[in-house]
């Protein structure tokens, strides 16, 4: 907390603002994972957090650093870049895999897979 | 030369995160840092990746000031829709199948990952044999307006830097 | 004044934070299917990583930003594997 004293007005006001924005966002990003009725509904939640949520706090985090050490701090670059990359692809696997769950029990909430519908697999047999 | 160094771009991406990481660049650093690169960069090619083409570099700047826009517009969207006291009970959500022209592998990837990333859409499936691909949308309205904006506004930039 | 302002949202952001990983939990607790459970740990690893980051700003210390750094790299990995299993019961084909 002594560093907060070094900082000038506009630095410590944005850095205030960015990481209360990426705070609130994440919260919100959760209360969607609350609220939201399906699974499928429920991924798009935490995607809140994970884009604009985490950039705003690594910019505060950027911000911050660089000022008070009065020089570039870039590595949270590499926090943003690994969450850019592994979001995606996680929330793709997962999303693929409660979907084969799911068309595997056939609940019927979910479409069926292309060579399923066109009837292939009941010419084979 | 060529068998020295298989991916340089990735090499040299491995090399200035590890600078990142260490917050200096200084001799050992570089050293360190260069040697790694060159072992991720042979791991890499033993895996034996088919190679990307990457064409047309100038509409890159465009399309990630784009996806940035498009990521902040759609976080205030599905926030609302979150926070809408009603419960959702008007909105609907659902799957899209969108036809797509795009072959390439890592044009697919780019765009499975530039989909993923903005909130309200999650990409879902690809058939690989009809060139389809499965989209689930938070808030449906049109399911053809999804498969214009997929088709227009992404995957023909992305063909452009890919095919 | 304006450092006062930063000392609040650097004591706030922490409970907003820590609010979303309550939410998180309930979902993790609650189900109803695997799928959802593990859509919640993924979050929670990422809520995680951005209380440790808020927790370098408040300390000024970048010892936090590699343990963030690793915590979003187990997170992913676990994810994944994760999802591997739900699909085929198996995580190493």
């Amino acid at each position: 907390m002594t560093q907060a004293v070094e900082l000038p007005g506009w630095a410590a006001l944005t850095v205030a603002v960015l990481l209360l924005s990426g705070a609130g966002l994440t919260l919100v990003g959760a209360v969607g994972l609350l609220r939201l009725k399906t699974f499928y509904e429920r991924v798009h939640a935490p995607t809140l957090g994970t884009t604009l949520g985490i950039g705003c706090v690594l910019l505060a985090s950027m911000l911050f650093f660089s000022l008070v050490q009065t020089r570039f701090i870039l590595h949270e670059i590499l926090i943003a870049v690994l969450v850019v990359i592994t979001t995606p692809v996680t929330l793709m696997l997962l999303t693929r895999a409660a979907l084969y769950r799911d068309q595997i029990e056939g609940t019927g909430a979910v479409p069926l897979p292309l060579h399923l519908s066109r009837g292939r697999n009941i010419d084979n047999q | 030369m060529k068998h020295l160094l298989r991916h340089p771009l990735f090499a040299l991406l491995l090399l200035i995160a590890w600078l990142l990481l260490m917050e200096s660049v200084s001799p050992g650093a570089v050293l360190l840092g260069s040697l790694l690169a060159l072992g991720g960069s042979w791991a890499l090619a033993s895996l034996a990746l088919p190679r990307a083409r990457l064409r047309r570099l100038a509409v890159l700047p465009g399309l990630m000031r784009d996806v940035l826009v498009e990521v902040v517009r759609s976080n205030n969207a599905v926030a609302r829709i979150i926070l809408n006291p009603k419960g959702g009970t008007t909105r609907r959500s659902g799957f899209v199948r969108i036809p797509l022209d795009m072959r390439d592998p890592y044009g697919l990837a780019a765009l499975a990952c530039i989909l993923t990333a903005t909130p309200g859409t999650v990409w879902a499936e690809y058939d690989a044999e009809e060139g389809t691909m499965l989209l689930h949308v938070l808030d449906l309205i049109d399911e053809a307006e999804w498969v214009f904006i997929v088709k227009q506004k992404w995957e023909q930039r992305l063909m452009e830097i890919f095919e | 004044m304006s450092a006062v302002v930063l000392g609040w949202a650097v004591f706030l952001a922490p409970f907003l934070l820590v609010a979303a990983m309550g939410c998180a939990t309930f979902r993790l607790l609650r189900g109803p299917r695997a799928q959802d459970r593990v859509l919640a740990l993924d979050t929670l690893y990422v809520i995680a990583a951005m209380l440790l980051l808020v927790f370098g700003i408040r300390t000024g210390s970048s010892l936090y930003f590699e343990a963030a750094l690793l915590i979003t790299l187990i997170g992913f990995v676990a994810t994944a594997a994760l999802s591997k299993f739900l699909m085929r019961g198996e995580v190493i084909e």
